[in-house]
C-alpha cells in the first residue's frame, strides 16, 4: 500500500501599487519609465471618458444595450500596454479599453454599439478579434490562434479575455486544457469583476481562487490586483514571456464592476451599495494620479487639458458614427465568400419590393 | 405574458413540490426579464437556484434531476446560449425514453426567450424552433399571448417529456390580456384558429401572430389565421382542414426562410391537399442569414409590408 502526496500547487497574488499610490520597489518593473506611467494614466482616463459617453448616449437612445467597464480600466489598459505590437487579443464584450490602447478607432466603438457589423471590422494592425458575446467561449479561439502563430513560426502571443462568470463554462476549461497540451503562446485573462450579472463570484465556484483552475490544466495561474495598472502590466509582461516559451498562463485580474452589468440591468436588486463604496476607495485611476502628482508629473491643469482633448475626440467620433446609416444589402453580401443564387433571389426580392422602407 | 408565465410557474410549484427552477440570475434578480421575480423569496433557494454560468451544466444536471424523480424547469437566459447545451438536449434529453424503451424518462421544461424586435445584443434574438423540432423526442412549444403561455406552460409542467418552452421576448410586454387567476391547461400539439375566413389560410406562430393579425385587419381579409402554438408535434389536421377550405396558404415565421418550419408545413400540405389548392403555397420568413446586430434588425424581421405583399401575390394567382 502506498499513500503519498502527488501534487501540491499554489497561487501567487501580486500588487505593485496599493490604493494610496505607494509602490513596492522590489516588484516594480525596472524598465518601466515615468513617461510610461503617465501614458497609462492617460489611457485609463480616455477609457473612462469613452465609457461615460457611451452610457449617456445609450440613455438617450443613440446606442443600444451597452456593457460599461468603469472600474476595470487598469486591467484592460495594463494588459493591453503589456502586449507587443505583434501580439493579438480575443476579447469578450466589455474590453473597450483594450481596443482603444491597441489602436482601434473611437468611431468603430460607437458603430458597433450602435448595432452595425461595420464597427466589428477590426483593422489588422489592432490585432484583435471582434466582440464576442457567448460568455467564456472565445478563449478557445485564442488557443487556436496561438496554435496558428506557433505553426507559422510567428513570434506572437495571444491574449484571450473573459469574466469570472466565464470560467464556469465548459469551453473555458477546455481552452486551458488545450493550451496546456499544445503548449501554445496563449495567455487567458480573467477579468474578475466579482459579479456575473447578479451572481457573485462566491456563488460561481467553490474554488478559493479562479487562478487555480489553470493548475488543473497544467499551466500557470496567477492573481493580480486588477486595479493596479502597474501590477497588471508586470504580470502580463511576465505571462507573455512565459507563454512565448511554451508555458501558457492564466491571469486572474481582481477588479470590480462599479456600474451595472449592462444598461438593461439594475444592480440595486441584488447588491449592497456598501460594496461599491469599498471599491471606490480602491479606484484604479486615483492611485496612479496620486503617485504621479507626488512626483510632480501630474496636476489639475494637465488633467483639465486632457479632458478637453478627450471630449473633443470622442464627440467627433460620435458624429462620424452617427452619420453612418448602414445598407441592409451588406447582410446578404457577407455571409459567404460568394452570394448563393437562392440568397440573391431573396435580396432582389427585398430590394424590388422595398421591404426595408 | 411575463406575469402569466410567472403565475404559471408559481401555481405549478405550489401543486407539485418536485418542481425546481434553476438558471442564471433567476433567483434574487428574478431573471433578466423578471419572469421568475419573487419565486425564490416564496419557495426558497433550494427550489429556485441561481446556477453557475454554464448552459450545458444547467441542462445536463436538469436531465439527471428529472431521471431522479424531480421535474426541473431550467431557464436558459437567451436562446442563443441554449446552443451550449445542444448536445445535452439532442444527445440525451431527446433520447433517454426511446433508447431505454420507457424505463428512463426526462420530465422537464426548458424555458428560453426567443426571437427579435427588441434591439438586443448579438445572439439574443434567434428563432431556433426548428433546430429542436427536427430531431424527434423533444416537444417544442411557442405561445403568442399571455393566456396561451400560462395554459401551455402549466400543461408542460405535468407532462412526462422534455418540453422546450420558447418565449418571444417581443411579446413579454407587448399587450395586456385578462388571464384567469386559477390553474388551467391548454393541450400541447393543438393549434388555435384565432380568426376565421374563407379566402386564404395564414399559418403562423410566436412574434408573427400580431403582425399577421394587423395585416388581415387592415386589408379586411376573410382569412383563417392559425396560431400553431406547438411546433413539434405539428397539428397537421388543423393545417390541412383550413388549407382544403380556402385553397390558398401562406406560412409566416420569424425564423429564417430556408429549411424553416414553413418548409415542413408546406410539404405536408403539398403531399396531402395539393389538388385542393388554388395557388402555390407561399412562405414568408427572415432572410436565410444569421440574425444581425440590432442596427439591421428592422431590415431583417418580416414586417407587415412583406406579409401584405405575399398575400397580394397569393391572391393574384
Ligand atoms: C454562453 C452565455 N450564457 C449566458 C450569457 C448571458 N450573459 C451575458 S453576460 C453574463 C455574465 C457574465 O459574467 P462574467 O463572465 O463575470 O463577465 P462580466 O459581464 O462580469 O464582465 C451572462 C450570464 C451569455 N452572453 N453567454
Ligand atoms: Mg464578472
Amino acid at each position: 500500500m502506498v499513500s503519498k502526496e502527488t501534487f501540491n500547487g499554489s497561487v501567487e497574488y501580486v500588487q505593485v501599487m496599493d490604493e494610496n499610490g505607494n509602490v513596492d520597489q522590489s516588484l516594480f518593473p525596472q524598465d518601466l519609465k515615468d513617461e510610461q506611467i503617465v501614458e497609462m494614466l492617460k489611457w485609463m482616463i480616455l477609457t473612462r471618458a469613452l465609457d461615460a459617453k457611451t452610457l449617456s448616449l445609450q440613455r438617450q437612445g443613440r446606442v443600444y444595450t451597452y456593457a460599461p467597464l468603469v472600474g476595470e480600466e487598469a486591467t484592460q489598459v495594463g494588459t493591453a500596454l503589456a502586449m507587443r505590437k505583434q501580439d493579438m487579443f480575443v476579447p469578450g464584450y466589455r474590453q473597450h479599453g483594450v481596443y482603444l490602447v491597441r489602436g482601434a478607432s473611437l468611431e468603430a466603438h460607437f458603430m458597433g454599439w450602435r448595432g452595425f457589423e461595420e464597427g466589428l471590422k477590426v483593422p489588422k494592425e489592432v490585432g484583435g478579434l471582434p466582440v464576442s458575446v457567448p460568455v467564456g467561449t472565445q478563449i478557445l479561439h485564442a488557443v487556436g490562434l496561438a496554435f496558428a502563430q506557433k505553426y507559422k513560426k510567428q513570434d506572437s502571443v495571444v491574449l484571450g479575455y473573459t469574466g469570472d462568470g466565464g470560467t464556469s463554462e465548459g469551453d473555458f476549461y477546455e481552452s486551458l486544457n488545450f493550451a496546456g497540451v499544445w503548449k501554445v503562446p496563449v495567455v487567458a485573462v480573467v477579468e474578475n469583476n466579482e459579479w456575473a450579472i447578479s451572481v457573485p463570484r462566491s456563488h460561481q465556484t467553490a474554488a478559493q481562487t479562479l487562478a487555480q483552475k489553470a493548475i488543473a490544466a497544467g499551466i500557470k495561474g496567477v492573481q493580480v490586483d486588477g486595479n493596479d495598472v502597474i501590477g497588471v502590466y508586470k504580470v502580463t509582461k511576465d505571462a507573455i514571456e512565459s507563454a512565448k516559451n511554451g508555458m501558457p498562463v492564466m491571469i486572474e485580474s481582481m477588479t470590480y464592476r462599479m456600474s451595472m452589468h449592462t444598461t438593461a440591468d439594475d444592480p440595486t436588486k441584488y447588491r449592497d451599495p456598501k460594496e461599491v463604496e469599498y471599491w471606490k476607495a480602491r479606484d484604479p485611476i486615483d492611485r496612479v494620479r496620486k503617485y504621479l502628482t507626488a512626483k510632480n508629473l501630474w496636476n489639475a491643469d494637465i488633467e483639465a487639458k486632457l479632458a478637453e482633448e478627450n471630449s473633443k475626440r470622442i464627440n467627433e467620433a460620435v458624429e462620424k458614427a452617427e452619420a453612418f446609416k448602414g445598407d441592409p444589402k451588406s447582410m446578404f453580401e457577407n455571409a459567404y465568400s460568394f452570394v448563393p443564387e437562392t440568397l440573391q433571389e431573396e435580396l432582389d426580392d427585398a430590394e424590388a419590393n422595398n421591404f426595408w422602407q | 405574458m411575463l406575469n402569466a408565465i410567472n403565475n404559471a410557474l408559481d401555481l405549478s410549484m405550489k401543486a407539485d413540490e418536485n418542481i425546481v427552477l434553476l438558471g442564471e440570475d433567476i433567483g434574487k434578480d428574478g431573471g433578466v426579464f423578471r419572469v421568475t421575480d419573487g419565486l425564490q423569496a416564496k419557495y426558497g433557494e433550494n427550489r429556485v437556484m441561481d446556477s453557475p454560468l454554464a448552459e450545458s451544466g444547467i441542462i445536463g444536471t436538469s436531465i439527471g434531476m428529472a431521471i431522479g424523480g424531480l421535474h426541473p424547469i431550467p431557464e436558459i437566459q437567451f436562446a442563443g446560449f441554449m446552443l451550449l447545451g445542444f448536445s445535452q438536449l439532442l444527445n440525451h434529453a431527446a433520447r433517454y425514453r426511446e433508447r431505454s424503451r420507457g424505463a428512463f424518462t426526462v420530465p422537464m421544461v426548458v424555458r428560453t426567450p426567443v426571437s427579435g424586435g427588441i434591439r438586443a445584443l448579438e445572439h439574443h434574438s434567434d428563432s431556433p424552433e426548428i433546430l429542436y423540432s427536427h430531431i424527434g423526442g423533444l416537444i417544442v412549444v411557442e405561445p403568442s399571448n399571455p393566456y396561451d403561455a400560462k395554459g401551455l406552460l402549466m400543461m408542460a409542467a405535468t407532462m412526462n417529456d422534455p418540453v422546450l418552452f420558447l418565449e418571444p421576448t417581443k411579446l413579454y410586454r407587448l399587450f395586456k390580456q385578462e388571464v384567469p387567476e386559477d390553474a388551467y391547461t391548454i393541450p400541447i400539439g393543438k393549434a388555435n384558429r384565432i380568426a376565421e375566413g374563407n379566402d386564404l389560410s395564414i399559418i403562423t406562430w410566436g412574434t408573427m401572430v400580431p403582425v399577421v393579425r394587423n395585416v388581415v385587419d387592415k386589408k379586411k381579409l376573410s382569412a383563417d389565421i392559425i396560431d400553431m402554438r406547438t411546433i413539434n408535434p405539428l397539428d397537421e389536421q388543423a393545417v390541412l382542414e383550413s388549407a382544403k377550405k380556402t385553397g390558398r396558404v401562406l406560412i409566416v415565421h420569424e425564423a429564417s426562410l430556408s429549411f424553416g418550419a414553413g418548409a415542413e408545413i408546406s410539404a405536408r400540405i403539398a403531399e396531402k391537399a395539393m389538388f385542393e389548392l388554388k395557388a402555390p403555397i407561399m412562405r414568408v420568413g427572415s432572410p436565410s442569414l444569421p440574425y444581425p446586430l440590432p442596427g439591421y434588425e428592422t431590415a431583417y424581421i418580416p414586417n407587415e409590408k412583406k406579409v401584405a405583399q405575399a398575400i397580394d401575390k397569393l391572391m393574384s394567382v
